[in-house]
């Protein structure tokens, strides 16, 4: 048993080798975990859709709960011209939330807690945003860069560092998401390794922290699905209507 | 000085970061009680930009966390 707390980020190979030319397309264990956290999710939403009750079940509570919430920050955020947007970031929402909570259970692994993963899905909706908004505004949406009210002398330097930022959002989107589940992670995982080395007599102690620190997980596995759509919201707000 | 005790100065310099993001989460959450002091009606609709703004702050220092594991295992 390897006591490093980084070996639970290793990915390996489940079942045989599969290469398609020079890609290696084979099972592992974090596409194992992301089938499960997908299939925990329609499994989920589709108990909750199934007898559609006036007087909800509490699967149903579940489900309309979390259509609702997703609905209203996509309308606090983003407004009403955002709606048709509402399957993609409800589906990204929940399955941002499923992999992290997957990730929350013993000897499972976190699918989020690694870059490629979240730079991914951090990259599709930077993309897709970016198309959106020059499909919607063609070439004005290059005003996004010029931001109003700046006098004309600032407006070279400003410019440059509008643009600079906007390139950024998807590295920091997906930074964000990953380092949070990898350092929270890496943490429970060095206070376990507190309980062992300090044996029976003084192990209560980061216990107690141990079990502290799971709920604080659970909060940031939350936290950063919530912060993920919601900062998506905000960009395809940007996208949307232009200057608002 | 040998390369791997500058890796390991490196990274616990990186961990530096993490007195900005303490200051940032402080910041926001004592902004935010003292808001909700004086305008509890006010309070809940504010909750979620409370919760954005503590993830935001939060995440500049874990960036400082990334450069300590870019420096500590990927060189």
């Amino acid at each position: 048993m390897s006591s490093n707390p980084m070996h639970q980020f290793e990915v390996y190979r489940i079942g045989p080798e599969i290469n398609l030319g020079m890609v290696n397309l084979s099972f592992t264990n974090a596409s194992l975990f992301m089938a499960i956290s997908a299939f925990a999710l329609i499994f989920l939403l589709f108990l909750g859709t199934n007898k559609k009750l006036l007087i909800p079940s509490k699967m149903q509570l579940i489900t309309e709960m979390s259509y609702s919430f997703v609905a209203k920050m996509i309308n606090d955020t983003a407004g009403a011209a955002a709606k048709p947007f509402f399957p993609f970031i409800f589906t990204l929402f929940m399955f941002v939330l499923f992999c992290n909570m997957v990730g929350m259970l013993p000897y499972s692994f976190t699918v989020t807690s690694h870059i490629i993963v979240t730079f991914v899905l951090a990259a599709v909706v930077f993309i897709g945003v970016t198309i959106l908004g020059f499909v919607k505004h063609g070439i004005k949406y290059l005003e996004l860069f010029v931001p109003k009210g700046v006098p004309a002398v600032l407006l070279p330097l400003i410019i440059i560092i509008e643009i600079i930022s906007y390139l950024s959002r998807p590295v920091s989107l997906a930074v964000r998401l990953f380092a949070n589940m990898m350092a929270g992670h890496t943490m429970l995982k060095v206070f376990g390794g507190f309980v062992i080395s300090l044996g029976l007599l003084g192990g209560w102690l980061p216990l107690g922290f141990s079990v502290a620190l799971t709920g604080l997980e659970i909060l940031v596995a939350f936290l950063q699905a919530y912060v993920f759509a919601i900062l998506t919201c905000i960009y395809l707000n940007d996208a949307l209507n232009l200057h608002h | 000085m040998e390369l791997e005790a500058a890796k390991m100065i490196g990274a616990g310099l990186a961990a530096i970061a993490l007195a900005g993001a303490g200051v940032g989460i402080g910041i926001i959450f004592g902004n935010y009680l003292s808001g909700a002091m004086r305008n509890p009606s006010a309070a809940k609709e504010q909750f979620p930009n409370l919760l954005l703004g503590f993830a935001l702050a939060e995440a500049t220092g874990l960036f400082g966390l990334v450069v300590a594991l870019i420096i500590l295992f990927a060189f």
